[in-house]
């Protein structure tokens, strides 16, 4: 068998494959047909390995590895599914619950929620670390959108589709550890934000009911990120 | 044949949605019912909890001093505890007061935006509902206080869930709903 030139040859999960440089390990997985739990990553962005739930082996590496940022190297030996990344899993989507107030029944992305439908893929029935139950402000300012922060999880994708594909950059992340929370402009109400552009591409690929349209709710309520590699090639082709 | 099991189900703080999902079960339950005694329920005239209950089905949340003592002594005499629904397992709606706090709760719905003597009383809310439990200043799942034997979750657990938990149960076995259940 010939690889392609430039080809990486590794192991995952026991199986011979090749990548292309610079290919991550999520992307030759999902290749090689491979599931890894994801948040933050979205097919058309960058990723930046802020959910933590794509962690796998590398033998020989001292700690897990996102497998949405690390390129896949000659020889590695990957390891996908153990019961230490599915603890470490579970463990990661519970603190996601803990942090902030999830509270899927009154949610407005009930049963339309990348969070809420991952919770049950990972297989987790309750939430061992005790809740923060922290008190966060909505806001509603804009006219068309609404931004929850009960229901954020700092994934970053509303603040990379707004960078990288709109090219506005009115969201990122203010402050640190706990105290992280998204902005527009300059930590202004949404309402007021000069370089909004009304869009909505954030509110599309936000997993969760952090960002929503306001005449959206109900059954109307699912999103559609489907647009981003579509613009993404089309981009790429001109 | 063996022995039938003794059945209770508790409704502490929640809506009584999950019971109500739980006769949501109809012919299944008349069916399942050849397995069991229920022998305390908010759905039947028993008003103490047997010494020694097989399995006890628990809806809601801890909200004040009451439900507390109550799954206190409910854990002591319940050889199988099963947590049903998301305000048992999370707090749900029930604490959603959480961040705000108990005495801002009252205040708001029994003070601002009520008629009567509570809506310009001084002092502590609290202290006007004397012949009641006390709230917590936060509602919590049962787990943080007793162990659990297991989960059953959803806003309400449709019947088909509840269904599959309870046969399992009736079965002697404990229900596994990783991977099935989910929250909301």
């Amino acid at each position: 068998m010939s690889a392609a030139p430039g080809a990486k040859t590794f192991v995952i999960d026991g199986v011979d494959a090749s990548a292309t440089p610079g290919q991550t390990i999520l992307s030759a997985a999902r290749e090689h047909n491979i599931f890894i739990p994801t948040l933050c990553h979205l097919e058309g962005l960058g990723d930046v390995g802020a959910c933590r739930l794509c962690l796998v082996e590398v033998k020989g590496a001292r700690r897990l590895l996102p497998a949405c940022t690390t390129r896949v190297d000659e020889g590695m030996e990957i390891t996908t599914n153990s019961p230490r990344l599915a603890d470490d899993r579970q463990m990661t989507m519970q603190l996601l619950f803990a942090e902030r107030n999830h509270v899927c029944s009154v949610c407005v992305a009930n049963n339309h929620c990348e969070m809420q439908s991952m919770a049950t893929t990972l297989g987790m029935t309750h939430v061992e670390v005790p809740y923060r139950f922290p008190a966060l402000t909505v806001d509603a300012s804009h006219e068309r959108f609404t931004l929850d922060h009960n229901r954020c999880i700092l994934c970053t994708r509303c603040v990379r589709v707004c960078s990288e594909i709109e090219g506005a950059h009115t969201w990122d992340v203010m402050g640190r550890g706990i105290q992280s929370k998204v902005i527009t402009d300059l930590d202004q109400p949404w309402g007021t934000s000069e370089t909004c552009t009304s869009c909505g591409k954030c509110v599309q690929v936000c997993p969760t009911g952090a960002l929503f349209q306001k005449n959206r709710t109900g059954e109307r309520r699912g999103k559609d990120p489907s647009f981003l590699p579509y613009l993404r090639t089309m981009r790429e082709e001109l | 044949m063996s022995e039938k099991k003794t059945l209770a189900t508790v409704w502490l703080d929640g809506c009584s949605g999950c019971h109500m999902s739980l006769l949501d079960m109809d012919e299944r339950l008349i069916t399942l019912s050849s397995q069991f005694d229920l022998v305390y329920s908010p759905l039947v005239d028993q008003k103490i909890f047997p010494a020694h209950v097989d399995i006890t089905l628990v809806e809601g949340a801890i909200g004040n001093t009451e439900d507390l003592e109550k799954i206190h002594m409910i854990r002591e005499r319940t050889r199988i505890l099963v947590a049903v629904g998301d305000c048992a397992i999370t707090g749900n709606v029930s604490a959603l007061r959480n961040a705000c706090g108990a005495e801002a709760m009252l205040r708001r719905v029994y003070g601002e935006s009520a008629q009567g003597p509570a809506q310009n009383a001084p002092g502590k809310m609290q202290d006007i509902f004397v012949q009641l439990p006390r709230l917590f200043e936060r509602v919590q799942p049962l787990h943080d206080y007793v162990s659990i034997d297991a989960f059953v979750p959803g806003c309400p657990p449709t019947a088909d869930t509840i269904h599959f938990a309870l046969s399992e149960l009736l079965a002697g076995r404990v229900p596994d709903l990783s991977g099935v259940a989910k929250f909301g």
